[in-house]
């Protein structure tokens, strides 16, 4: 199983680059990472996912992460009841026969289709990572010319914010 | 209603207000605007021109370890901060801590690849607890402020300032020295156990049979060698030290049983594999101390104690790992410590020591001086009461063995990235703190060749130290792999040396040779007797090796010992 981590970072210069090279460093596979603005202001939120399957490797991780400076949270919430969400835009190469075909995929998928050309469909598509490789899976046969993943972002379900949810001391 | 100073002033400013009075570096042009503003600071902190930027951060490092205090190193943009970058290496892994200040070329021109322009921030990211680059004057003290606390708090660890040159032009009116609490909402300081922890380790300690302590670097950083006497003497409970955990507890106390490791006293090394119960206290299961991971210390629970997080299960999976200062673990889990009668285990620990003693180098009559021979007669001449400043590879073996180290803080040497180089401006750094002891210097032919221009620098600063190059012709730790493991097949480590005594006149410095163990004693008088730098070159036997070692890789007990006809049938 793929761990998943959401964490709470300062808004500073580098900070990105700091976790990305910890991952470097300490030789752990780094599947996706997505950052964003948070609820607050200078501080960011990341969603990092990677393939470490087992715990004590998985702790690891988060403590080298918890570490940082500019780290202020991480949670694994890899088995906490989460919303998981990952987006795709999807090219497909399309002629006028198929283009029905695709915009009923997409509806069937509760996509949408974003950009319409002579020969091409781009399709947005929003759900758990297997929702979208199973999508990629049905338009493979049509054409896909193009893929973009955003990369999960992750949210604990209930009031608990990540915020209140603060692991132990960084060193 | 303050002053107004130039970024260049509040760098000196906020050193003389960090309590710094010493400061380690190199002038240069993205620096020099910072280097014209030393001159209102020159009496309120002493600044030492260094021969190499490397030289600067070992400096600063050694006089870290010395005084528990943060060491300073300054150094210009380019090739003076890349130059730092071995001796941050050596403080992150060390856990040294120490503030490195580089110029930077002005901000509007970085990434334009500038003259001595380096992206110093990204290149020394992973060997930096943590680093900045400074884009506004406004904020350059309260970065230089956060750096020393980040430096010297939690796990301690280097931290670097980048300072482009406009931002030490730019000036702040009414500047006043901030005085708000840091605050880092990602950094918080350790806290309490809880009681449960303490319980859980109380019930281990209590029931075991056959515990060992082994006593790491961050018993001295944590200062916690008052709880590690008491955790040691209350229950009878053997310690043996890392080779940064050496002075944490005397080793003329009876229950220190020696360092452990690759090259570590074998009954220490026995008495782990055979333990019911390890207490590791700060100290990270390196892979020179447990040597194979999967059959280390195969029947003993494992209790691991220390404030960084990450390090617990990291090498060594444990059963128990509690994260905060040493210090506060241990006052709160040895008041409910049980007397315990562990003779029997003691016992046992001691019959492996007799071994051992039987084989001791010390005892071998030698045509040739041996360097072991030589180094504990550096003991002697010292009483057992120097700073010693070791270098890397056979002679840091060999003095971690041989000089016997009473107090804390008394053997500095690069541990965990056995850096080569390290001794001599570790030294020259150790000895701006250190007043009421010897510093001496123990360095291979090999070590002294790679930070030799730093002679220079302690002639110039006339600093304390005795240097005594163990001169064996060769890499003496390569070679001994080579003999053991490559067939004795020794590529590239003969290697030649300048005259030493004709070199150390033309530094400046007295220089002196021996051959003969006799002759060591007096000549070290003569050392001591002079003020400032003196150089012993003490020529020792080549093909002596380093025992017991454990093979990389092997079971920690499979040791290799020092033959003797007492146990190995052999051709005397």
């Amino acid at each position: 199983m793929k761990q998943t981590l959401v964490a709470l970072v300062e808004d500073k210069p580098g900070v990105l680059n700091r976790v990305a090279n910890l991952f470097r460093r300490r030789n752990f596979n780094i599947e996706s990472l997505a950052v964003g603005h948070s609820e607050t202001p200078g501080v960011s939120r990341m969603t990092i996912v990677t393939d470490e399957e087992e715990y004590l490797r998985r702790n690891i991780v988060r403590t080298n992460l918890l570490k940082m400076v500019n780290v202020i949270t991480v949670e694994d919430v890899t088995d906490i009841p989460s919303v998981i969400r990952e987006t795709a835009l999807i090219k497909v190469r399309i002629d006028a026969t198929k283009r029905r075909e695709v915009m009923d995929l997409a509806e069937m998928y509760r996509g949408r289709i974003v950009d319409v050309a002579n020969h091409s469909l781009i399709v947005e598509v929003t759900g758990e990572s297997t929702k979208i490789d199973s999508m990629l899976e049905v338009l493979e046969p049509i054409g896909i010319v193009e893929v973009m993943r955003t990369g999960k972002i992750a949210m604990r379900r209930g009031s608990v914010t990540a915020r209140e949810k603060n692991g132990t001391s960084g060193t | 209603m303050g002053k107004t100073l130039t970024g260049a002033d509040i760098i000196w400013e906020c050193l003389v207000q960090e309590g710094v009075e010493v400061v380690f570096g190199y002038p240069g042009g993205a620096i020099l605007r910072a280097y014209d503003a030393l001159n209102n600071y020159y009496d309120q902190l002493h600044h030492v021109l260094v021969r190499h930027e490397q030289g600067a951060t070992h400096m600063a490092d050694g006089y870290a370890r010395a005084s528990g205090k943060v060491g300073v190193a300054i150094a210009t943009s380019g090739p003076g901060a890349t130059n730092m970058v071995t001796g941050l290496a050596t403080a992150m892994m060390d856990s040294s801590p120490i503030v490195c200040i580089t110029g930077q070329v002005a901000s509007t021109a970085i990434g334009g690849d500038a003259f001595q322009e380096c992206d110093v921030t990204g290149v020394t990211m992973p060997v930096t607890k943590h680093n900045y680059l400074v884009t506004d004057v406004n904020e350059l003290a309260q970065i230089i402020r956060e750096a020393f606390y980040i430096a010297r708090t939690g796990r301690p660890g280097p931290v670097l300032i980048d300072v482009p040159k406009n931002v030490q032009f730019a000036e702040i009116e009414n500047f006043v020295y901030p005085t708000e609490p840091i605050n880092l909402p990602g950094y918080q300081p350790p806290k309490n156990l809880p009681q449960e922890q303490v319980d859980k380790a109380l019930e281990l300690i209590n029931n075991a049979k056959k515990p060992v302590i082994l006593a790491g670097h961050g018993v001295l950083l944590a200062n916690a060698m008052p709880e590690l006497l008491e955790l040691s003497q209350k229950g009878n409970i053997p310690v043996t030290p890392t080779l940064l955990g050496i002075g944490g507890l005397p080793a003329s106390n009876p229950l220190n049983i020696g360092m452990m490791g690759m090259h570590g006293e074998a009954c220490a090394n026995h008495a782990i594999q055979e333990s019911d119960l390890l207490i590791a206290c700060g100290m990270r299961f390196d892979d020179r101390v447990t040597g194979k991971l999967n059959t280390y210390s195969p029947n003993s629970k494992k209790i691991h104690i220390d404030i960084d997080a990450s390090e617990i299960n990291k090498n060594i999976r444990v059963d128990l790992g509690l994260v905060t200062d040493l210090g506060i673990a241990l006052r709160q889990i040895n008041p409910k410590i049980e007397q315990k009668d562990r003779s029997a285990w003691l016992h046992q620990i001691r019959d492996w020591q007799e071994e051992s003693n039987q084989r001791d180098v010390l005892n071998i009559e030698s045509p040739t001086l041996l360097a072991a021979q030589a180094i504990r007669k550096v003991w002697e001449g010292t009483a057992g009461n120097a700073v010693i400043v070791s270098d890397v590879g056979q002679h840091q073996m060999l003095e971690s063995q041989y000089y016997p180290h009473e107090e804390p803080n008394t053997l500095l040497t690069s541990g965990g990235l056995g850096t080569m180089g390290f001794s001599v401006p570790a030294s020259i750094g150790a000895s701006f703190h250190v007043k009421d002891r010897e510093v001496w210097v123990i360095v291979g032919d090999g070590c002294i060749q790679m930070t030799i221009m730093e002679l220079a620098t302690a002639v110039q600063e006339n600093a304390n130290i005795n240097i005594c190059i163990i001169n064996n012709g060769h890499l003496g730790m390569v070679r001994q792999w080579q003999q053991m493991f490559y067939d004795a097949r020794y590529a590239e480590t003969p290697i030649s040396s300048p005259n030493y005594v004709k070199l150390a006149e033309a530094y400046g410095m007295p220089g002196y040779r021996v051959d003969k163990l006799e002759d060591i004693i007096p000549i070290m008088r003569k050392a001591q007797a002079h003020d400032g730098p003196v150089l012993i070159e003490m020529v020792v036997e080549q093909y002596d090796m380093v025992y017991p070692m454990v093979p990389a890789g092997a079971d920690l007990d499979a040791m290799i010992r020092r033959p003797h006809p007492q146990f190995e049938d052999m051709e005397i």
